[in-house]
């Protein structure tokens, strides 16, 4: 009983990063129709980013997460103007590739900035863990769980009660009638990729302290960042959020109860149990369609 | 004998010669290994290539195909001592038997959702090549695959493989070649150009996707098998998600829906990374932007990007003539 609940605790840790990659990407599909397979790239860079610096440079914590978040946000604009934009065909295939390319690109610099040893970020807060029902939870894990609440309630917020975040819906559902209204459809579009990749560089900035950061971690939190994102379904924010913590609970779980080395399988185990029972994800109202 | 065929015929005698005037003039132990390689990701092209550029179907995960036919032939000639040739067969079976498994849901699929579904799958195999370590060797890779040999024929020397495998990619050519000009060819056609319109004029597109996954499942099989034996030891690093990925970068960059493009393609994606490794810490970064900047800019890949350019100049040069 003891383990599962300390599993559990663990589970929500992870799932609650992943949420944070998933409301990224779904935030991104929601408004562009593009999956950004350089997702988990930006997460690395967030993570690598917070080394440099808060270990490295000694910034205090606030105004190195702040610098990383700005970074993360920064480089999705580049990606979009330079990249995204000038494709002249947007073929989803071609604009899958082009974000491939970005990915190798990112982890080339990524290379080439910190070298291929991993790097470890001390803990934020030097609190003694909390025992409930004999299992440790570290106050990291709370903080994790509470930032990434209140990140995918204020995009949820910003999406429904703002004006811009209005104004980005409408382009997601038709994007010549926004246009016809009077909205900036591109300026939109940049501004959803600058949210999606700063949410990919604020789960790196989580997940820093957590596990050991290197060059070549992103890919892998980007495809269970998918996972996730499709658990709950493509473009529902709130869908992405639980499909990330479904997913870190059930990975945690899976681990300890059954093998450590099929941990990883079990995203993608998942993934095509949703795709072949509920293509349109657990918490979609309506079925996607499946031709 | 109409134009079309003859310019085939053409075509395919210049490939052979290619082929033959390749093979027996290099001398360089190096060269005849990339030429190697460079076939045996030619022949994964062809067969993602029918799939992608042909049916207009994503696959994401096509890596694992190409696993399950190095390690099919590994395991069964390496720790069963069974001949390699009896092992391709059961490795093209089993290839075509979990195509067909897995084809069954997924090609219901389609778009972005096509794409995980495959990348699902190929994730899932190559999980299992890594930790299955009684069978596969794990991590640390599988050793002890024999050398191929027919009869007095042994398949040791760097020539006599590189013939070996451009004698099955060219055979590969012919049978994709025939597939497409045949009833099926058009009927796949159809599907790419806009299904529900094959649907109503009677394709079963679903039973069709189903045989052409089964068909480039089989050709990454034998590729598979043709890159085990080459090699000798294989790990899963090699099947991985980014390898898949590169076999679809493979089929986009070359052009879709071309039997050249293919080659075209697999040709390039194997000789940047040797060219690129002059650069050594950069060689990523150049080859993160090689793939941006072609895409960016000739999103129909490099042999339609080509004749465009080609097109453009010629009439350009055309309308100075007349002026």
């Amino acid at each position: 009983m003891q383990e599962i609940i300390q599993y559990l605790f663990s589970g929500l840790t992870t799932g609650a990063i992943y949420a944070v990659i998933a409301v990224g990407l779904s935030m991104l599909y929601s408004s562009t129709e593009l999956i950004n397979f350089a997702h988990g790239e930006f997460v690395m860079v967030g993570a690598m980013a917070m080394v440099t610096l808060w270990v490295q440079l000694a910034l205090p914590l606030p105004l190195a997460m702040a610098g990383t978040i700005a970074l993360g946000c920064c480089l999705g604009l580049l990606f979009e103007r330079f990249a995204i934009r000038t494709a002249r065909n947007p073929q989803p295939i071609v604009l899958v590739i082009i974000t491939v390319g970005a990915s190798i690109f990112l982890r080339g610099v990524g290379m080439i900035l910190w070298g291929k040893d991993p790097f470890s970020v001390p803990s934020f807060s030097i609190h003694e863990s909390i025992e409930i029902l004999g299992a440790a939870l570290l106050p990291q894990s709370i903080w994790i769980m509470v930032a990434a609440l209140a990140l995918a309630g204020g995009i949820h917020f910003f999406l429904k009660q703002t004006l811009t975040g209005k104004a980005m819906v409408a382009c997601a559902v038709n994007q010549k009638a926004a246009w016809l209204t009077g909205i900036p459809s591109e300026k939109m579009a940049v501004l959803a990729f600058a949210i999606s990749t700063g949410c990919g560089a604020i789960a790196g900035i989580f997940i820093a302290p957590i596990t050991m950061s290197s060059y070549d971690m992103g890919t892998i939190l980007g495809l269970k960042g998918f996972c996730a994102a499709m658990i709950g379904g493509l473009g529902s924010l709130w869908g992405a959020f639980a499909g990330g913590i479904l997913l870190g609970v059930l990975e945690s779980l899976g681990a300890g109860l059954i093998s450590s080395g099929l941990k990883d399988a079990i995203a993608f185990i998942l993934l095509l149990l949703i795709l072949y029972i509920r293509p349109g994800g657990l918490f979609s109202a309506k079925e996607a369609k499946r031709f | 004998m109409d134009n079309n065929s003859k310019q085939i015929r053409i075509e395919h005698s210049l490939f052979i010669c290619a082929v033959l005037g390749l093979g027996l003039f290099t001398e360089n132990t190096y060269y005849l290994q990339i030429m190697t390689f460079i076939g045996i990701n030619t022949l994964l092209a062809l067969g993602l290539n029918m799939l992608m550029g042909y049916a207009g179907q994503v696959s994401l995960g096509h890596a694992a195909f190409y696993g399950i036919g190095a390690y099919t032939t590994a395991i069964l000639s390496g720790t069963y001592g069974i001949s390699p040739w009896l092992a391709l067969v059961c490795a093209v079976g089993c290839a075509v038997f979990i195509a067909l498994v897995v084809g069954l849901p997924t090609l219901r699929l389609s778009g972005y959702y096509l794409g995980m579904g495959t990348l699902g799958f190929g994730m899932i195999v190559n999980i299992l090549f890594r930790e299955w370590s009684s069978v596969t060797g794990g991590a640390s890779g599988f050793v002890g695959i024999p050398v191929l040999e027919a009869g007095p024929v042994s398949f040791m020397s760097g020539r006599n493989y590189f013939f070996l495998v451009w004698g099955v990619v060219f055979g590969a050519i012919l049978i994709c070649r025939r597939i497409l000009s045949s009833r099926m060819g058009r009927a796949l056609r159809s599907i790419h150009d806009g299904e529900n319109a094959a649907l109503a004029v009677g394709v079963n597109t679903h039973f069709l996707k189903l045989q052409i996954f089964m068909f480039s499942a089989a050709l990454g099989a034998i590729a598979g098998f043709l890159y085990a034996h080459f090699v000798l030891f294989i790990s899963p690093g090699s099947f991985g998600f980014m390898v898949s990925v590169k076999m679809v970068t493979m089929v986009v960059i070359g052009g879709m829906a071309s039997v050249w493009g293919a080659l075209l393609g697999a040709s390039l994606l194997t000789l940047l990374p040797e060219v690129l490794h002059g650069f050594a810490e950069y060689e990523m970064i150049i080859f993160g932007l090689i793939l941006m900047v072609v895409m960016i800019f000739m999103p129909q890949g490099l042999t339609r990007g080509f004749l465009d350019i080609y097109e453009v100049s010629r009439k350009k040069r055309h309308r100075g003539k007349q002026t």
